[in-house]
């Protein structure tokens, strides 16, 4: 392992590892401290920081925060990097790959063509020393597109997924939300349950009842139900129509382990999606969940800081061509994050390093009522994410989850990033929109239709007045 | 709201029927009305109000005093509830001073006892003030019932579910159970929950405890949580066990796939 020091105001600074350098280089957050691997001050963070900007990127394929031998991430960031496209980059140090990625030569075809030369921990020490606007103003230029039934992450579209949750996986209940999003515009990401229960009898349920609207009304999205990979994989050999195969990841071998998974039951997922053939316009299929401190929350951290961890998720994304990865940033709890400053700058770093890395990221911008944030503090995120060109956010009613107990963005909220920030929906779901009468939007211009259209009216005239 | 509103009002209003969740709010542009806004916020604002509420101890005490119930007074190793929301760990360990409270109580006492409940703020101290006293009142009589020996209630501030364990090695306890303030939801400021160990001691893991969620007015009843509180001690007495070896066989199904209509399906 490399030491590194740094003089600076008649100081010296020691950092036994990059492991080290990198979590005394992150900006503060209660995880960090919670872990105890954060900077003593103010002033060792900065020096940290600027010794990591004097590492070249080439020591990040020398030196891994997690060895080796001991996690098959590391193996898998090691062994999938592309030598030929980090060409462009090598000779850069972590500031230099700043400099350059704020410049005109990283433009949207460059940034594409680095991201495979890039490992994880590059992404996540460049961040450390990005403001929130630097963290933004690349991000932008950056397009991760995936198709299934429909096609995410297009310039200047921002998709939804309705999150139609009931505490009891009502049908009725669930219904009635997913109904709700759809007249307010919302699920063209997805239409994405969190069961209650996890016996298979109701996933399989579930599955139908997403699968049945989607073809009654013949809505250009796509399902999914949150459970284990291997509960979708059985669902699928029972037959069941399942769309998107979901599940929670993390960047280390050991907090994978306490999700259930490792990267052959993930390959396992994948494959059992891919036989299904559901995908109209693409076969992007796998759809993962992430966010800083789950490998803390694990105890399988092993001395990294929690952005680095969650950066090397991505490299596990990635490596299964996903249709959608979503950060739930401020789900954990104020250990992890403790306040609006926190997730704030988490969902935009989270978001960037991903982008960097070719993964298609989206945001759960939320957050508990633990935590010291409140909607004020969910209202910036939304703004910032929606101009760092994020691929999608949650829909859900009124940002109430009263099945998971807490706030996100609400089906109001995206029309509020549509207005201000011109952003439309998936094009196909788009088309469906107009033509159904339910949403017409010219730029910046979000024109909600006034009548109920035609086949809602007849659902709805079921239930009598 | 009137027609001479500036809102516009959703015409799918008995779909709010269905679902608790907040639909059919109707929009102003396409923003949220000042009505379903306001809502939101005293919700949020209640939530807020329940984690940072201290709970009154002394006021608790003398309840379950009533009941015929001694009280500990203990507090947890986080010394405030700054520290609490950052420090998790020190939430789940006693104060020096509590533990040796603990100690010196067990040493007068001696031999242990079957059960030491634990009441604990948690997140929540309206939850545990709202209801630990009729959920226990419900609880000891079959525990008596069963001829249980139980050590003193030991109340803990700015305690996690964790210390639980803490107490019941203490004490020299059989079983132990936490009644605990469960973070607060927007429509769910006051839910108590109830953790479950056999053969407590300090350092076990989530898979050692089972538990029993969101006993409140709108959710769990009291004496349904305690019918399976109860079903879970009978069960672990007997299989020397509890956590994720003993499964809640209690459980009430849920009504997925119970055939429930859906009206986006039925018809034409």
């Amino acid at each position: 392992m490399a030491s590194f020091s740094h003089t600076v105001g008649g100081q010296t600074w020691r950092f036994d590892s990059l492991r080290e350098l990198m979590a005394k280089a992150t900006p503060a957050r209660s995880g960090d401290y919670l872990a105890g691997v954060a900077a003593a001050s103010a002033a060792e963070r900065v020096a940290a920081q600027m010794a990591l900007a004097e590492v070249p990127l080439k020591h990040f394929l020398i030196e891994a925060v997690i060895p080796y031998e001991v996690d098959e991430v590391t193996r898998l960031i090691i062994d999938t990097h592309d030598a030929l496209a980090f060409a462009p980059v090598s000779h850069l140090t972590v500031g230099g790959l700043r400099d350059w990625l704020l410049g005109d030569a990283a433009n949207e075809a460059a940034l594409a063509a680095l991201a495979p030369g890039l490992t994880p921990e590059m992404a996540a020490a460049v961040s450390k020393i990005m403001r929130v606007q630097d963290l933004i103003l690349v991000a932008q230029k950056i397009r991760v597109v995936t198709r299934f039934r429909n096609t995410q992450g297009l310039r200047g579209r921002m998709s939804t997924r309705l999150q139609p949750n009931h505490p009891t996986d009502d049908p009725a209940g669930i219904a009635a939300s997913t109904l709700d999003g759809l007249l307010y515009g919302n699920g063209d990401a997805m239409i994405g349950i969190n069961p209650a229960t996890d016996s298979m009898g109701s996933i399989c349920t579930l599955l139908e009842m997403l699968d049945a609207v989607i073809q009654r009304y013949e809505i250009p999205t796509q399902s999914c139900v949150l459970t284990h990979v291997t509960s979708s994989i059985a669902a699928i050999e029972r037959g069941a129509p399942l769309d998107l195969v979901f599940q929670s990841i993390a960047g280390t071998q050991a907090a994978n382990a306490s999700f259930g998974i490792d990267l052959k039951v993930l390959q396992e997922g994948y494959e059992a999606g891919l036989s299904l053939k559901r995908g109209t316009v693409g076969n992007n299929l796998m759809y993962f969940e992430t966010g800083q401190g789950s490998a803390l929350s694990a105890n399988a951290h092993h001395g990294c800081d929690q952005q680095t961890c969650e950066t090397r998720a991505y490299a596990v994304a990635r490596h299964f061509k996903p249709f959608l990865v979503n950060t739930v940033v401020g789900f954990i709890g104020p250990e992890y994050l403790y306040n609006g400053k926190q997730i704030i700058r988490a969902g935009l770093e989270d978001h960037f390093c991903a982008k960097l890395l070719g993964v298609p990221m989206g945001c759960d911008i939320c957050y508990t009522n633990h935590a010291e944030a409140d909607q004020d503090d969910m209202d910036m995120l939304l703004t910032l994410l929606g101009a760092a060109g994020i691929n999608f956010i949650m829909g859900i009613p009124g940002s109430d989850d009263v099945m998971l107990n807490y706030q996100t963005t609400s089906f109001h909220d995206a029309l509020y990033a549509r207005q201000v920030l011109g952003l439309r929906a998936a094009p196909e779901f788009e088309a469906w929109l107009a033509r159904m009468g339910i949403l017409h939007q010219q730029g910046g211009r979000v024109r909600l239709g006034d009548e109920l259209p035609p086949a809602f009216r007849q659902a709805l005239a079921q239930l009598g007045p | 709201m009137s027609d001479k509103s500036p809102a516009t009002e959703n015409p799918w209003q008995q779909l709010r029927n269905l679902t608790p969740a907040r639909i059919a709010l109707g929009r102003a542009g396409t923003s949220l009305p000042s009505r379903a806004q306001l809502d939101f916020q005293f919700a949020h604002a209640q939530a807020r109000d329940a984690v940072h509420t201290p709970l009154d101890l002394a006021a608790l005490g003398e309840s379950l005093g009533s009941l015929g119930l001694d009280c500990l007074r203990l507090h947890s190793a986080a010394k405030d509830r700054d520290t609490y929301l950052q420090r998790p760990d020190l939430g789940r360990r006693l104060h020096a001073d509590s533990a040796q409270l603990l100690r010196e109580h067990a040493a007068t006492q001696g031999g242990g006892c079957d059960l030491a409940i634990v009441v604990a703020d948690g997140l929540s101290a309206l939850a545990v003030q709202r209801h630990s006293l009729p959920f226990l009142d419900r609880l000891l009589e079959q525990v008596r019932a069963e001829g249980w020996s139980l050590a003193p209630v030991s109340l803990v501030e700015q305690g996690r579910v964790a210390v639980a364990d803490e107490v019941g090695e203490l004490l020299g306890a059989k079983m132990t159970v936490i009644l605990i303030g469960e973070r607060p939801g927007l429509s769910s400021p006051d839910s108590l929950g109830l953790y479950f160990t056999y053969g407590p001691k300090v350092g076990l893991t989530d898979a050692y405890r089972n538990c029993i969620s969101n006993v409140r007015l709108e959710g769990l009843s009291y004496g349904m949580a305690a019918f399976r509180l109860m079903y879970l001690m009978r069960e672990a007495c007997r299989r020397q066990l509890s956590g994720v070896d003993l499964k809640d066989e209690a459980e009430v199904p849920s009504l997925a796939g119970s055939g429930q209509g859906n009206f986006l399906l039925e018809g034409r």
